[in-house]
C-alpha cells in the first residue's frame, strides 16, 4: 500500500468499496477479478487523490475510474477464454410465451407515469441493481458493457468472441427482463 | 411486411444497438404508430439506457447521479 495523506482520509475513499465491488462482480467473471479491479481503483484514486475537483460526487469520480479499470480486466481475460454461452440465453423460445396467438402482448405494458423521478432516487437503482443480479450472468455482463459502460456492440462481440446476433439477443433479452422486473418491483408497486 | 409485437420488440431492441435496415425502420413505424404497448416498450428500452448511464446512482436522494 502506499502511504495515505490528509486528503485521501478527507475524502474517505475506503467507505465506497462495496459499492464498487457490486458494480465491479455484475460485470466481471470472477471475485477475485472484481476485488483486483477496485483495488486498483482506489489505489489511483490515492494517487490522484490531489487532482478530485471535486465537480463531481467522490462516487462518480471513483466509478469513472473502476469503469476504465473494468474495461482493462474484459479486455486481458476475454483473450485468454471466450465466454461460455449456453443455448437458452441466446434462444428466444421462451419469450412466446409473452405474446397470444395473434401476435399481441398477453399482459400489456403497463405505463410507467414519469420514469424520470426515479433516477434521483437511490432505492430506485437498489432495485435496478436486483433486477440486473436477477438476470442470467452473460446476458447482464453484455448489458452492463453497452449500456452502463457505452460500449459499441461491435466491441462486446469481439472483446466476449461472440457473433453480433447472440449480442443483440442477450441485449434484447436483457431489456425484456429488466423492464418487467422493474415493472413489478419499482412501478406497479407505485414507489 | 407487417410485424406481430414479437418482431417489433426485437426491431426496437436492435434499433438502439445498429442501424436498422429501411424497411426494418418502415415496418417498425408503421407498427408503432397503431401499438400502444409496443410505443410503451420503446419508450421503457429508451429510459433503462438513461437510468444504466447513471448507475449505481446517487449517493443519496436527490443528489447528484
Amino acid at each position: 500500500m502506499t502511504r495515505s495523506g490528509p486528503s485521501d482520509e478527507a475524502l474517505d475513499l475506503e467507505k465506497h468499496r462495496p459499492v464498487l465491488l457490486k458494480f465491479a462482480l455484475l460485470q466481471l467473471r470472477s471475485r477475485a477479478q472484481a476485488e483486483d479491479a477496485v483495488q486498483e481503483t482506489l489505489m489511483a484514486a490515492i494517487q490522484g487523490a490531489k487532482s478530485f475537483a471535486g465537480k463531481s460526487s467522490v462516487r462518480t469520480w471513483l466509478v469513472g475510474i473502476l469503469k476504465h479499470k473494468i474495461i482493462d480486466h474484459i479486455r486481458r481475460v476475454s483473450r485468454e477464454q471466450p465466454l461460455d454461452l449456453p443455448n437458452a440465453e441466446t434462444s428466444l423460445e421462451d419469450f412466446d410465451a409473452l405474446y397470444k396467438e395473434d401476435g399481441h402482448y398477453v399482459s400489456v405494458p403497463a405505463e410507467w407515469g414519469d420514469p424520470e423521478a426515479a433516477l434521483s432516487q437511490r432505492k430506485f437503482f437498489e432495485t435496478l441493481e436486483r433486477c440486473l443480479e436477477g438476470l442470467p450472468k452473460n446476458t447482464a455482463r453484455v448489458f452492463m458493457m453497452r449500456e452502463v459502460m457505452g460500449l459499441e456492440t461491435g466491441e462486446i462481440c469481439k472483446e466476449l468472441a461472440i457473433t453480433a446476433t447472440n449480442c443483440w439477443v442477450l441485449l434484447y433479452r436483457a431489456r425484456m427482463g429488466l423492464r418487467a422486473c422493474l415493472e413489478e418491483r419499482w412501478f406497479a408497486v407505485g414507489a | 411486411m407487417k410485424l406481430s409485437c414479437k418482431e417489433a420488440g426485437r426491431l426496437i431492441s436492435e434499433g438502439l444497438d445498429r442501424k436498422l435496415s429501411l424497411p426494418q425502420r418502415t415496418a417498425l413505424r408503421l407498427h408503432l404508430a397503431v401499438c400502444d404497448a409496443c410505443t410503451r416498450i420503446q419508450l421503457q428500452f429508451r429510459f433503462l439506457r438513461r437510468a444504466a448511464s447513471r448507475y449505481p446512482g446517487p449517493d443519496r436522494d436527490g443528489g447528484e447521479s
